[in-house]
Order: C-alpha cells, then structure tokens, then sequence
C-alpha cells in the first residue's frame, strides 16, 4: 500500500492504495466511473483513455504509483464542459457513434487533439486519432466530427 | 413522412454513449457479485486423465460438466458442441471447468494453479475430416466441359477474420427466486435463452436473457455468447449468487469464433466464341472442431457462387471440414465473402487469360431482372446494377486510371467490384425455423413500445424501429419506447443476424404499426401483434438447393484505388468509392455509417487482417499482433445509395449491414493485382504475399 495524492475530475485526492494498482481498475470498480472502457487491457485500443496532465494516456498501462502529484480527468467530468458539447453535438450530426464502445475514448482523443492543434489538418486528426480503435465506423465520420468541432469551437481550444 | 424517412435522424442512443453513461456489461455490478475464470485446454486433442484442484479457499469453487443439470450440450444446430468436456478436448482454448470466487486476483490465482493431466492424441489439422457436404446444379450442369475449347481453373484461399469488436464477450448474472437471469453482450437473446433451457433442463420461464449495449458484434455474438451463458448459467445455478465473467482481450482472440478460412477451387468450360458454357466450383471451409453455423455459412457461400452474375450452366458442391482448432462462425457476410472474393477475381482471370477486356466480359454476364439465379430461383425485382457501375466509374475516373496505371507501372492500381446479398436467413430460415414475431404496445399515456428482440449493436436499430413506429403512426418519435430486448418482456423475432433485422422485422413493425394506427383509441392500452409469413411465390427445397434462396437482394459496386510502394510493398489505400442499392434508406446518415464501416472490414479483409493457426493455436492473440484498421490506414470514401424499393420491406428496405463488406476484398485484391501485375487467389493480400508473388509469380 502507497499514499497517493493527486487531482482526480478536479478534485484533490489522497489514496492509500496498491500502488501497481491501474489507474483504470480504480477508476471502473472503486469509483464506478465506468465511462473509461477496457477494450483490451494492453495500450492498443485507447477506449480506457483518460486526461493526465491534458494529454490523453491509456489508463490500462498506467499504475497508481504513476499518478501521483497528477492531474487526471475522465470523460465523466470532461463531458460537463463547453467543449466536450461541440464535440458531442459534432459526433451527433456526423454519424460517429455507433456501437460507442470506443467513443469515449475518441472523445478524449479529440480534446487533447485539439488542445495543440486547434486547427488541425486531416492528416494531424489521424495522427491524433492514432492510438484509439474503432471497428464500427471506418473513421472517416469521427474524422470529420472532429473537423466541425474545430471550427464550430473555434477559440475554445 | 415517407418522403423524408431516408432523412437523418440523429441516432437517440448516442448522447449516452458519447458521455459514457451508456452501461456495457462490463459496467454492471451487482452486490456480492463473485467473477468467473475459464480454464481451458492447452492443447489440441487428447483425454483428460486427472484434474488436481489445489487447496480453495472458503468461498472459491470449481464448475464443470458435473454441475449441469440438464444436457450437456451448447444449443445450436448440431448437438455437437459441449458446455464443459467429460474426458476429452479437441481444441486448445476449449473450456474445460470454470473457478468463481469473490476477488478476482485469487480466482486468477486458483486457476493457475489447477493441473489437469492429458493424455495427449494426433490432431487433424488438415482438410480430410467432411462432415457436412452440400451440392446443387443449374441448367445442364457440369455437362458443357465435356465439349468445352478450353478449361480454365484458379483456386481461391482466404485466412480467418477476427471480428475484433471493441468491447470483449462477457455476461453478469444472478439467481432471482428460482429464475437465472442473465444479462450480456450479445446479438441474439433467443438464442441464449433457448441454449439455457436445454442446458439447465428448466421451463422456460426459469431462465430471462437481457442484452446490455452492446460494444460491437459482426457476427461474433451471434452463436458464440451461448457456450458462455451455458457455463455462467450452470454456476449460478449451483452457487446461487451473483456472477461476473468477461473475456480478457487475450482470451477473446484466441477463443472465440472467426470467420471460416475457405479454399475454393473454380473451373469455368470455355466456348470456342470465349463465351462460358458452365461453371464448376467447389468451396471448403474450416469449421474448427465444432460444427456451429457452418453449414449454414457454407450454403451462403455456394449460393453465392456466381456472384452477382448470370451463368446458365452450373455444378456446385461443398464441404465443411472439421479440425482440431478453435471453431469458426458467424462473421458480416457469413460465407459470402469468401466467395465473392473468388468469383470477382475468377472472372476477371478468365477475361485475362482469354486476352479479353476484364470490364466488358464482366459486364456482359452482370445479371438481370427475371434471370434465374444460382439456384434457378429468380431476380423477381428490379437489377439497377449496370446503372451503378457507370455511377461507379465516374465518381472515381475508373475508365481512365484502369487505362493508364497498367500502362505507367508506377504501382498503382484501381480495382472494381460487382456484388450481391441475399436479404434473411437462407432458404426456408424465415419460414420453418425463425417465425419472427413482434408487438408493439400502446399504453394508457399512448407511449408506443416496440417489443422485438432485436438488438442495437451499433448499427441503430435503436433509432432505425422507432423512427420506422414514429413515422407510420404519425406520432413523435419521443412517444415511441425501445428497451434493450429482455426475453421476459419481448416475443421472439429472431436473432439479430442476416441482413434481417430491418428488411424483416422492421416489415412487421411496420405492419403492426399501421394496424395500430388504423384502430387507435386515445388513453386506452392496446396491442398489435404480427408474425413472419413467407410470400408463397417463394419456394425453396431444402435437400437439393432450389428455389428461391432469399426473398430478395441487396447489390454493390466499390472501387477501390491503391498505390503500392515498390520498395516496401505497403499497400496505400487511396481511395474507395460504393454505390449500393439497398432498397430504400430507413435513415441515411446511418446507412452511410453502415458502409463506412462494413467497407473497412472488408478492404481489410482483402489486404490486412492476418491470423494463422500454428499446431492449433491462434498465433495473434491480441490487437498488435493481429492488426485492424486505425484512422491512418482507412482510405477516404465516398458512398452512394440508389433507390430501388423492396415491396416487402419498410418503406421499401432491404438488408444493409454485411453488403457493404462483401465488395471490398475483392476490389481491393483487383487494385492490387493492376499495381504489380500478377494474378492473385489469395488474401489477404500482404506485403509479404505481394513480395512473394513479386519474386516468384
Ligand atoms: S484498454 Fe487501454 S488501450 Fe485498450
Ligand atoms: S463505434 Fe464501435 S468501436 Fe467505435
């Protein structure tokens, strides 16, 4: 067991924990925030992404000792912004959901996408979309979802 | 409403899944809840000698084949599959006992340290073992090859497909007051619940099937979930609590089922005018080492023999194959495309080695309304199919490029593919076995519920029946409720599997809806109920394959355009344009999301995916070894839909969701063969191949 401080959806946090604990088990079974999915359990599929330090992470790979002095957020938290409602509205009206299995993660993607790269090119959505699957949609729908929510959000990211 | 129903509506399911509120079933909990492991064997055949249980701690127990009271068989055409082996394995991977407990880490503790002693036996890997064999023919037959000019053969291959849904297999459930109720990823709660009741020898009111939301099937839930509720349901039947079991990733590759590998061997007879007097094909597919739907898939496969051609003279015959590896199954297309695969490429090999043009040949035997099909049923409806292929050409400048990329050999190439799939179940399916019913309930606050069992793994079935409810009855759609199916709450109208849902299902709601309408009575509950009747123009005899296979048929056209580097032999996917006719668009931006999607698959089937077995074991075992599409390798695509509608569909639909998968391996596989300019009969086809048929033809 570790003490673990960190910011948690904007919350401080202390833990006593396993600290080889993974961020994401603490996240679905302590705190049942279950919108970070587990597609694989091995940082290939990215639907466990989460926020650390703003930049998206498999939280599949990440242990608890990791997280220390962190500041993490999930989609639960993220999905109360200004943003997260042009990318909702964006993936609503382009067709990106389907199973949405792999969505919340995409969702997570896009932001940390769009944090550096407010105007991304299609080739940079790619590359941003890089680490998280979808085995529904092809892409190209999430692609262009993330295209409208840069330019409606213009000046938000 | 009619006008606009292929105006898109945004999905309703969405919004939940978006923010992460919408509950996989690896999201429920439930108090006290106990996880369940599966130890399966590690080896290919042999005899279980000894299984050696170390010491379980209070509270941790084994399940196996002793525990189940009813049969122990997993129900699903052929009683040949076990829910948990007596004394002997035939695959690696097979389940052998379940360890359920409380904390996971112990339960993963206890299993590894269980010993089970094997005497080990000679598998068969090999295609000798046929235990299903179909065969049919049209016209004369065979007979034309004994006076053909010329014969012309290619044999075919195709490897597995991993459906690789992104949410893995898994159930949670509990024992209600002498009922098991089960709730789970899966495609078809019928089938689930029927398994059960065998399994647990128990009147079908003791068992209730629900489905979670569902993170993605293709097929992969469709037979398979029920070998795992059967395990699930045999230890909360003993234990009588709570259980949770959901695959690993690792565990969901190697075990579960995939898309048949096939060999397909082609013989055309040639006239002397290069006409083709007759074609002969043979399919072989691998079922693994349970039977499951492979006949099933197989007969998909060897109605789809020619395509979406017209050939007047055929013999067709096939085999399933059983071997000692994991069991192959239900996956988008179910045999067709396979078969499309080898078809689209033997015809084009043919016009090639008689030094015709590929494109003109092609076209020529494109079939038409009134012809007989491959099993001397009839197109009934309208073809619009060489409509869309000029469609086709212009969207991407096919004309042009397949004139110059041969030409320049500068490793591009452009490739086109002609398709076809029959909408339902094969044969009498509807009719004798599946007798789909559904209800729509109206209740005192005249809310609409749609009971069906029918299931939204993505494809917005959701969206797709209320809207279908919504727009009939002239009501808002806010006033019309669809709930995940639950067996105690919905009539069985069928699994969720065939191109069937919205062609079939959605007939009847749609029926049932306008009955509804017709005798609507403000505030008052009322119930309108309807059932599957086979239009009795359609006939199909079983044993010798004629008739009617399908009430009718969806059609395609993709091109696919690749640049091929010539160092590497990377495939570039530049490009794939569709045009589809699936009768009428219940909703188009779904549609569209439906062809994305399915064409994904599809290109990646022709020119991606690889998994092998070595000795019986799968050797990809998870998303890095075996590699899936990411937004970097889809190429952009541009879909069309054209209008033809179905008189027995919905506002004219027909099946959507596995005809969009057909077209892409062979269109793919074409933009190949142009780019290096050799012949391919294998997929996928990946650099490795391509160097291979580079170097040494
Ligand atoms: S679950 Fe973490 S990357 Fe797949
Ligand atoms: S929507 Fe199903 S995996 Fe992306």
């Amino acid at each position: 067991m570790a003490k673990i401080e960190f910011t948690l959806n904007g919350e401080v946090r202390q833990v006593d924990i396993d600290p080889t604990i993974r961020l994401l088990d603490y996240l679905r079974e302590d705190l049942d925030l279950t919108g970070t999915k587990e597609g694989c359990g091995e940082g290939e599929c990215g639907a466990c992404s989460v926020l650390f330090d703003a930049e998206v992470a498999n939280s599949c790979l990440v242990p608890m000792g990791n997280v220390a002095g962190h500041d993490i957020v999930t989609i639960e938290y993220f999905s109360r912004t200004e943003r997260y409602r042009i990318l909702e509205k964006a993936f609503l009206e382009q067709g990106a959901v389907q199973c949405g299995f792999c969505t919340p993660g995409m969702i997570i993607a896009a932001e940390s996408l769009l944090r550096k790269k407010p105007k991304p090119s299609d080739a940079e959505i790619k590359i941003g979309l890089s680490g998280n699957l979808c085995r529904c949609t092809g892409y190209n729908m999430i692609i262009a979802a993330i295209r409208q929510a840069a330019k409606e959000g213009e000046g938000l990211w | 409403m009619s006008e606009t129903i292929s105006q898109s509506l945004m999905r309703l399911d969405a919004p939940d899944k978006i923010a992460g509120r919408a509950k996989y079933v690896a999201d429920l909990k439930m108090k006290d809840c106990l996880f369940a492991l599966t130890v399966r064997s590690p080896i290919a055949k042999g005899k279980i000698l000894q299984v050696s249980l170390p010491a379980m701690p209070e509270g941790y127990q084994v399940v196996d084949h002793r525990d189940i009271p009813g049969e122990n068989i997993v129900k699903i055409i052929y009683d040949d599959q076990v829910i948990f082996p007596v004394d002997e394995v035939k695959y690696i991977g097979q389940p052998i006992l379940l360890v359920v407990g409380p904390d996971k880490r112990i339960v993963e503790r206890l299993a590894k340290a269980i010993k089970i002693e094997f005497r080990e036996e000679q598998p068969v890997f090999a295609w000798e073992n046929s235990v299903i064999r179909y065969q049919f023919t049209k016209g004369e037959g065979d007979a034309p090859f004994a006076s053909a000019a010329n014969t012309i053969s290619y044999t075919y291959t195709t490897g597995y497909q991993e459906q690789a849904y992104m949410e893995p297999q898994g159930f949670i459930g509990h024992y209600d007051r002498g009922k098991i109720v089960l709730v789970g990823s899966i495609q078809c709660p019928y089938y689930v619940k029927n398994a059960l009741i065998r399994a647990l020898a128990c009147d079908p009111d003791k068992v209730r099937v629900i489905q979670a939301a569902v993170g993605g099937a293709f097929g992969g839930k469709e037979e398979y979930p029920s070998l795992i509720a059967c395990e699930l349901a045999v230890a909360i039947n003993k234990i009588k609590k709570p259980i949770k079991l959901i695959f690993e990733r690792e565990e969901d590759m190697l075990v579960t089922t995939k898309r048949h590998p096939a060999q397909i061997k082609l013989a055309a007879a040639i006239g002397a005018d290069g006409a083709i007097r007759a074609l002969r094909a043979h399919v072989g597919i691998d079922a693994g080492a349970d039977i499951g739907l492979s006949g099933v898939v197989l007969s998909r496969a060897m109605i789809a023999a020619t395509g979406a051609y017209t050939i007047d003279n055929l013999a067709v015959s096939g085999d399933v194959y059983l071997t000692n590896t994991v069991p192959t199954g239900a996956f988008r297309g179910f045999g067709a495309p396979q078969m499309l695969f080898a078809i689209e490429m033997f015809i084009e090999h043919i016009a090639k080695d008689l030094g015709r043009d590929p494109l003109a040949y092609r076209l020529d035997y494109l079939a038409k309304q009134h012809d007989k099909t491959s099993t001397s049923g009839v197109f009934r409806d309208p073809i619009l199919m060489p409509e869309m292929v000029e469609k086709a050409m212009a969207m991407s400048g096919y004309a042009a490029k397949s004139e110059r990329y041969p030409r320049e050999a500068g490793y591009r190439g452009i490739g086109m593919s002609f398709f076809l799939h029959g909408c339902g179940f094969t044969g009498s399916g509807e009719a004798k076995t599946i007798k789909a019913k559904v209800k729509l309930e109206k209740d005192s606050e005249d809310l609409v519920h749609i009971l069906i069992a029918a299931v939204d793994m993505g494809q917005g079935v959701h969206t797709a029946m209320r809207k279908l409810v919504a727009s009939i009855m002239e009501i808002p759609i806010e006033t019309v409720i669809y709930d995940y199916p639950d067996t105690d709450q919905v009539p069985d109208s069928g699994p969720t599997v065939a191109s069937r849902t919205m062609m079939i299902v959605g007939g009847l709601v749609a029926r049932a809806a306008r009955a509804l309408k017709e005798s609507f009575i403000p505030g008052q509950h009322q119930v309108a109920e309807e059932q599957y009747v086979q239009p009795d123009y359609i006939k199909w005899d079983e044993d010798t394959m004629q008739g009617d296979a399908y009430p009718a048929y969806s059609w395609g056209v993709t091109v696919v355009e690749v640049a091929v580097d010539p160092h590497t032999y990377q495939v570039n996917l530049e490009h794939a344009w569709s045009v589809y006719d699936c009768g009428k668009a219940i909703d188009e931006l779904m549609v569209l999301g439906q062809a994305d999607g399915g064409l994904a698959q599809g290109i990646a089937y022709g020119c991606l995916e690889v998994m092998e077995h070595d000795q019986g074991k799968i050797r990809q075992k998870n998303l890095t070894d075996y590699i899936i599409p990411t937004a970097s390798d889809v190429p952009a695509m541009t879909t069309m839909l054209i209008d033809n509608p179905y008189p027995l569909g919905p506002y004219g639909a027909k099946g959507v969701g596995e005809l969009t998968l057909v077209g892409g391996a062979p269109a793919v596989a074409k933009a190949i063969e142009m780019a290096i300019n050799k012949r391919i009969t294998k997929i996928p086809a990946t650099p490795e191949a391509i160097m291979e048929l580079i170097k040494h033809g």
